[in-house]
């Protein structure tokens, strides 16, 4: 199994690959559901992750309309490619496009100011978590995060993470993350968004809201 | 007389014909037929499968193909042409949801495909596609379409209609058999595409390939067994009419 948290601009991505395959693995991902702005906050329900395909989820942050202009874009193509050939991209195969696409657009007078993080169940080779940032870098991690909120939580990620977690302690690990950056995160972050992938498709687990956390 | 106003398409003739157009027309003619009814719920695209040569793979010979979750199409005529044409229509589908963030409805991506024919009949140096097509699906307020478009980019809404080979005489059918009440059942729109098909395929269920598509649900191309099912429903049913039709 594998999962992912995602705090706004500092987001923590984490993923785990379910090695026993007994039955099967799964990813979970997790964004917040604010824009933080200087002092001030605004309520944002704006979904940060786009479902590219039934088992492809992208989630994008970075410059704000960047963001949702590219991801809408790579979703659609994604689409295309299932219309166009009858069957769907696989993980492996989306992240790449996506990540030549970025490049293509990084040396011409518009770039795209994004980090990624796209998690994906293969049906051959299980769940798999591809971290990408805005200079076009392509890496296929256990578990991943982007932002200032990555100092904190990969040092926990790091500690904690087995390659065969359960399920259940896929979801506390990510509870633990978050709870340390509700303890040493200067931005406050009240409320997470979390979807796990795993062979059956998408699903939507229920919002964490840290203690203390308003 | 005709023989020269044949050569540039974007010629008219004296009497006002476009001859490229009209010829294109006869290539569709010599296609396999395509049938489409337009039920209540459901939506239904039938076509003649040619039989293939005994090495070749049947399944890349498809001819009704998925434009997007919520439309599909089937033609008749030069395949090549719409190959062209379904991916155009296919690319439009997403930018259309990507510019409006809504999936297009049937008719939008008629009027597309339709654009597309007719700039080809006014343009030099090129000739029009060689295909009518039979375009449907649902709008996402779940009304069910079906349109048909043909080689000079007109297109016309229909409630169930054919293209290609012997199109009148499956035409003829359906305006005898069409029946409003029936559209109400899915069973029996499906079964009205079958029967008008089996009237002009020679060698039954084998040769023909269904597509249908339920409101909120994609397409699904019916297994052979599903279609000889059908086919053997209706070929009891008509032995029963023919049975009463002897009684009295």
């Amino acid at each position: 199994m594998g999962w992912i948290e995602i705090l706004d601009r500092a987001e923590v991505v984490t993923d785990k690959h379910h090695i026993r395959g007994s039955t099967g693995g799964g990813e979970i991902r997790r964004a917040p559901n604010l824009v933080p702005l200087r002092i001030t906050c605004l309520p944002n329900d704006q979904d940060k992750m786009f479902k590219l395909s039934d088992k492809i989820l992208l989630l994008c942050v970075g410059e704000a309309g960047d963001t949702v202009q590219f991801a809408e874009y790579i979703q659609k193509n994604i689409q295309l490619y299932k219309m166009r050939n009858g069957y769907e991209l696989s993980p492996k195969a989306a992240a790449n496009f996506t990540r030549k696409n970025l490049a293509d657009y990084l040396r011409s007078r518009t770039p795209y100011h994004v980090n990624l993080l796209l998690a994906g169940f293969d049906e051959t080779d299980g769940p798999g978590l591809y971290y990408m940032d805005h200079l076009s870098a392509l890496a296929k991690a256990p578990f991943a995060a982007h932002g200032y909120g990555a100092y904190l939580t990969l040092s926990i990620l790091d500690r904690y993470y087995r390659p065969d977690l359960t399920r259940d302690e896929a979801v506390d690990l990510l509870k633990k993350c978050i709870e340390e950056l509700n303890k040493r995160f200067i931005l406050n972050l009240p409320s997470f968004s979390v979807r796990l992938i795993d062979k059956e498709g998408i699903h939507d687990l229920e919002k964490l809201m840290p203690v203390g956390a308003k | 007389m005709a023989m020269s106003y044949d050569r540039a398409i974007t010629v008219f003739s004296p009497d006002g014909h476009l001859f490229q157009v009209e010829y294109a027309q006869e290539a569709v003619k010599k296609g396999s037929t395509a049938v489409g009814v337009r039920g209540k719920n459901v939506v239904v695209l039938g076509v003649e499968k040619k039989t293939v040569a005994k090495l070749q793979d049947d399944r890349t010979v498809r001819k009704i193909c998925a434009l997007d979750d919520n439309v599909f199409m089937a033609f008749a005529g030069l395949t090549a042409d719409a190959r062209i044409v379904v991916n155009r229509a296919r690319v439009e589908c997403q930018s259309h949801r990507l510019t409006v963030e809504d999936p297009v409805t049937v008719e939008y991506i008629t009027r597309f495909i339709s654009s597309i024919k007719q700039r080809y009949t006014q343009s030099n140096g090129r000739r029009p596609f060689g295909i009518s097509s039979l375009i449907v699906g649902f709008d996402f307020d779940g009304t069910p379409h079906l349109y048909q478009t043909d080689p000079s980019g007109t297109y016309h809404a229909w409630k169930a209609n054919a293209i290609g080979r012997s199109a009148k005489t499956v035409r003829e059918f359906l305006e005898k058999n069409y029946k409003e009440e029936h559209m109400e059942s899915d069973t029996d729109t499906i079964k009205l595409a079958i029967r008008a098909l089996l009237e002009v395929v020679q060698s039954g269920g084998k040769n023909i390939e269904l597509a249908i598509m339920k409101r909120d649900e994609s397409m699904k191309i019916l297994v052979q067994e599903e279609i000889e099912e059908y086919v053997t429903a209706i070929v009891k049913e008509k032995e029963e009419a023919e049975k009463q039709k002897k009684k009295t």
